[in-house]
Order: C-alpha cells, then structure tokens, then sequence
C-alpha cells in the first residue's frame, strides 16, 4: 500500500477564501440594511408591532448557531474514529482520515464559542440577566433562580472549556498516535488509539448530552427535555456522517482515494440511512410525549414551533421532517443507491443543510421570536462558516497521507466486500 | 425421472471459488453449490442474480402501514368514535407507533414466508442431498449430466485438475 498525498492548489484554497470574502459582503450588507431599519429578508413588515431584534442579536445567534453546528461535526467526527477503534471496526480504515481531519476544526470553534459567550451572552441566553435572580426584583423568576446551581456564568464556563479542552486533547492524541502509526507502524499505536477511543466514548457520552443541554437547551431556559441531549447528538451524528461521506465522494471523483470502491460507499450509505432513521425516531419520541401530555410547560416548545410566533416556523418545522427523514428514507433505501456516488452526493448534502436547519429551528424560536429570516446575515454567517470549515479540513487533510498505510486493518478495508 | 449430477467435492473455501470461476470459463453451467456455511462472494463468482426479496419486503412493509393506518382511522374515527386525551377522533400522531410495529411486523413475516416458498422450503417439499458432508466439512459442487452431450471423462479432469479432492456420480429421483 501506498502513500497518497491530497495537494490542495491555490486555486481551491482561493475559493474557500472567496467564499468567506463572499460571506463577510453578505454580513456587512446585512447588518447595514438592518441597522438602517426595515431588517433584511424574512423579518420585514411584523417589525412595528413586536420589539425590534437588534441587527448585533441576530448576528450573535447566527454566529452561536453555525459554530455549534460546525464545532458538533467535528467533536462527532472524532466520535466516530473512537467507536471504529472500539469496535475493532476494519471497513472503514480508508476513509478514516477525513473524519480525523473534520476535527481541526476544534480549537476554532472552542476560541469562537468562548468568545460569543462573553461578548454575547445576553443575546443568546435568557438565563444569563442578572435581574432574575434578585428575590423580589421585578424581573425575579423562580423557575430560573432554581436552576442558578447549574446555570450560572461560572460553571458555564467551566464546562464549555472542560468539553472542549477534553475534545481537543482526544482528537489531537488519537491523531497523533495515528499519524506515528505510519511512520513507525506496528500495532502499539492501534493499541494505544484502543484505549483512548475507550475513555473518550465515555467522556463523549456524557459531554455531548451536558453540551446540548447548555448550548442549546437553556435558551428556552423554561423548558426541559430529557431527550435532549439525544437529539442533539443525533443530529450531530448524522450530520458529521454525511461530511464523512460528501468529502469522500468529493476526494474521489478528484482522483484520490482510489481504493475506496462503492462497497465503502454502500457502508457509509448505510450509515447516513440507518442515523437520519435514528434521527427520526429521537424526534418523534420527543414530540409524541409532548404532543399526548400537552402539559402546558412541556407544550410550550413545540407551541413556539408550531402555531405560536404568528406560525414563523410551521413551515420549517415540517420541511425540517420532510429533508431529515423522508428524503433520505426514500431515496436511501434501495441497495443501488447507497453505492452510486450522485444519489449519496444529493443525499448528503440534503442531510447538511436539514440539520442545519434542524439547529436553526432549535436556537431561533427561542432567540428571536417571530424576529427571525433567511436573510444576507444567516447566509452570510453560514458562508464565512463553512468557508473557515472547509479551509482548516483541507490543511488537516493534507497533513497525512489519505491512506493510513500502517493500519493493522487495512487489508480487510481493501478487500471489504458487502 | 432420474437426472444424473456429478459431484465434485471440495475441502478449502478458497480452491472452491477458484474452481467456480475456472469450470465455469470452460462453459461447464454448474447446477448448484452446497456448503456448510455461506461462503463470501461465491453469489458473485456463481453469476447468481440479487435476490429480489427487499422489493417484496417494501411492498409487505407497505401493505402493513396502509393497514395499520386504515384499521386505526377505521375504529377510532368511524366505528366507535372515542375521545381519548382530549385529542381528534383522529390524532395521526398517536397512531404512528402502531403504525410502524406493523410496517415492521408485516415486512419481515411477509419476507420470511417469501423466502420459504421461493425457496421450497415448507415441510412437504423434498429436499436433495447430494452429499451429507455438505453440512459438515465440505463443499459439493453439483453438475447436471446431460445423455450423450456431456464428455464425463473431460468433466472428471476438470473438475480433478481444479481441486476436488473427490469427484462422484449421482442419480436423483425427481
């Protein structure tokens, strides 16, 4: 087995540079066009009867919902080198880099998620106003000043840089330890990465629930779900699975990875499948309690989404059914489709975009209010995202060789065979 | 009416395929290949089609959900309409966890009952053996003799030359 080097020309880079170009013309002009009044896109018109949504809040939730859902791909890619290694899991060896690689992105979205937080943490959490907490204040709200032992500023941040201290750490000596494998080889470092996947499954466990509950959850800092943490990791799963797949389809039909044949692509097809299902099934075990019970404090989520907020989101709430689980049920379903590259290719980046959508239906609800659009300022944020995403992979691809040439299991992955 | 088959007998896995691919380029059309376990890839060297079972397990899953959906709508909204929870007659959430069971449900018996007729396995069919030690060591490839068109002497060669360690004849019973 050979070494095989992914070159990124100048060419490429410049087009991830262009995009974030793009995306910071589309923020600047947005924020322009809502400074001066009207607000861009969606959000025009209702303006005069609600209290106006600053341009500077949309901006900070948009940035908190993009690195969220960025900073979860890559914790999640991480996530699934950890169960093939535990797994003794052999298939995948020739596509393990580029979930090795989508976590460069870690150190990026840990710095940017501490920056939001301190810079703008009123927008984004309700829980964060002083003014709650003040027994007999005008503002004092019991619900919240109960739940001050864990939602306060402190343990927040201590948390937030626990999580990604703990991620970043794993994802860099589960790399690591791979990388040396190809220098040195032998099976040392295989038994080593064991042992690592081993603790960071179980801190992964934990974190990924703990992290949704904070990031996510406590802007509706009311509401309580014990599926939460569930959900949110299932959308994470799904969606580092499907940047899985869409960056191998891509490197392939780029003339690299030339070992990867569609038995690869039925496995990751197959995951894609079986995660939007699991996805689903999250979803509707949290709706349908909900929905039966209709207790009033429990209903409130599902209200803000459905039929509250002048009926913003209902639209969204079911395309968000329809790109989640439908399309990628049908269309994923037979045997044929999971190993040609342009049914996966459609599939994946449906699965990308409704999971981000997922997150925008999760976050904006409870943020902005009927305030919310698709506006220059969520493409925008989205671009500049992405862009930086796409830049830091790139570098972390290139870094190694695409094939992990000492890999104790990868003759099995060469001769997978579904 | 009795049809005659030789069996080549086979004891490595590997020999076993190489001996698929190579009996089968010298346009010998191999009857059947029986084994002790399912041996990867041999479906492929054999040239045996994809099995058109998941078509029958979507239709069955269908067939289940359209019926869960009926039956539920049927009773609670029209026979014996009852308000439960405060919710509609017909509350389409409430009815989707009953609705997948039987998608389930309907799918996999309506594939296991497929596989069995296609497959004749329901008690009454009879079953060849070529050989017993199919279903204990080793693997028996069957080829049909046809009277007068097949050169025994060169199919014993073939079959020898390919790594049967054991090549005999046999006369099924229809």
């Amino acid at each position: 087995m050979t070494e095989e080097r992914l070159i990124i020309s100048r060419k490429t880079n410049n087009r991830f540079f262009l995009m974030i170009a793009i995306g910071v013309v589309m923020l600047i002009a947005g924020i322009i066009f809502m400074a001066i009044g009207g607000g861009a896109g969606h959000g025009e018109g209702h303006g005069e009867a609600h209290d106006v949504v600053s341009w500077s809040k949309r901006l900070i939730v948009n940035l908190w919902l993009n690195n969220v859902y960025f900073s979860g791909i890559a914790v999640t890619a991480v996530f699934i080198v950890a169960v093939h290694y535990v797994a003794y899991g052999g298939w995948y060896v020739l596509v393990k880099r580029i979930p090795e690689a989508l976590a460069y992105y870690l150190p990026i979205g840990g710095i940017v998620m501490l920056l939001l937080f301190l810079i703008g943490r009123h927008d984004i959490f309700h829980w964060t106003h002083e003014g709650l907490y003040e027994v007999g204040g005008p503002e004092y709200d019991p619900i919240i000043a109960g739940k001050q032992g864990y939602l306060n500023f402190t343990f927040f941040l201590i948390r937030m840089i626990i999580y990604f201290g703990l991620w970043i750490l794993f994802a860099r000596l589960l790399r690591k330890n791979s990388i040396n494998e190809d220098m040195y080889g032998g099976t040392t470092y295989y038994d080593k990465n064991i042992v690592l996947s081993g603790a960071f499954l179980v801190i992964y466990g934990i974190s990924s629930s703990t992290s949704a509950w904070d990031w996510v959850m406590s802007m509706d800092t009311h509401w309580f779900s014990t599926m939460f943490g569930w959900y949110v990791f299932s959308s994470w799963f799904v969606t580092a699975l499907a940047a899985t797949t869409l960056a191998v389809i891509i490197l392939k039909q780029n003339g690299y990875l030339h070992l990867v044949n569609a038995n690869h692509l039925h496995d990751l097809g197959k995951f894609v499948f079986a995660f939007s299902i699991f996805w689903t099934y999250i979803w509707f075990a949290q709706f349908l309690l909900y929905w039966y019970a209709n207790i009033p404090e429990e209903a409130l989520y599902f209200i803000d989404r459905l039929g509250g907020n002048n009926g913003h989101y209902k639209a969204i709430f079911f395309l968000n059914l329809i790109i989640n689980f439908a399309f990628p049920f049908l269309v994923l379903m037979t045997r044929d489709a999971k190993r040609q590259m342009i049914m996966l290719k459609i599939v994946s980046i449906a699965v990308l975009a409704g999971h981000w959508l997922d997150f925008y239906l999760m976050m904006m609800p409870s943020t902005l209010r009927a305030e919310s659009g698709f506006g220059f300022i969520e493409f925008g944020t989205a671009l500049v995202f992405l862009g930086v995403f796409l830049l830091v992979f790139t570098r972390g691809l290139t870094k190694a060789s695409l094939v992990p040439v000492n890999h104790p299991f990868l003759e099995e992955s060469v001769h997978h065979h579904v | 009416m009795n049809k005659k088959y030789i069996l080549g007998i086979y004891d490595d896995e590997d020999i076993l395929l190489d001996a698929i691919e190579k009996i089968r380029a010298a346009g010998t059309k191999i009857y059947d290949v029986f084994s002790p376990y399912p041996v990867h890839g041999i479906d492929d060297v054999l040239g045996i089609k994809r099995s058109r079972l998941p078509i029958a397990a979507f239709i069955f899953g269908l067939c289940g959900m359209s019926f869960a959906l009926w039956m539920m709508i049927w009773m609670m909204g029209f026979d014996w309409p009852m308000i439960i929870g405060g919710k509609p007659h017909i509350a389409l959430p409430s009815f989707i966890p009953i609705t997948f069971e039987l998608t389930v449900l309907f799918s996999a018996f309506g594939m296991v009952w497929t596989f069995f007729i296609v497959e004749r396995m329901i008690p009454t069919f009879r079953v060849n053996v070529f050989d017993k030690r199919s279903t204990d060591d080793k693997f028996v490839m069957a080829i049909e003799v046809k009277e007068g068109v097949t050169d025994m002497k060169a199919l014993n060669n073939l079959l020898r030359s390919s790594g049967a360690i054991e090549v005999n004849e046999k006369e099924v019973v229809k």
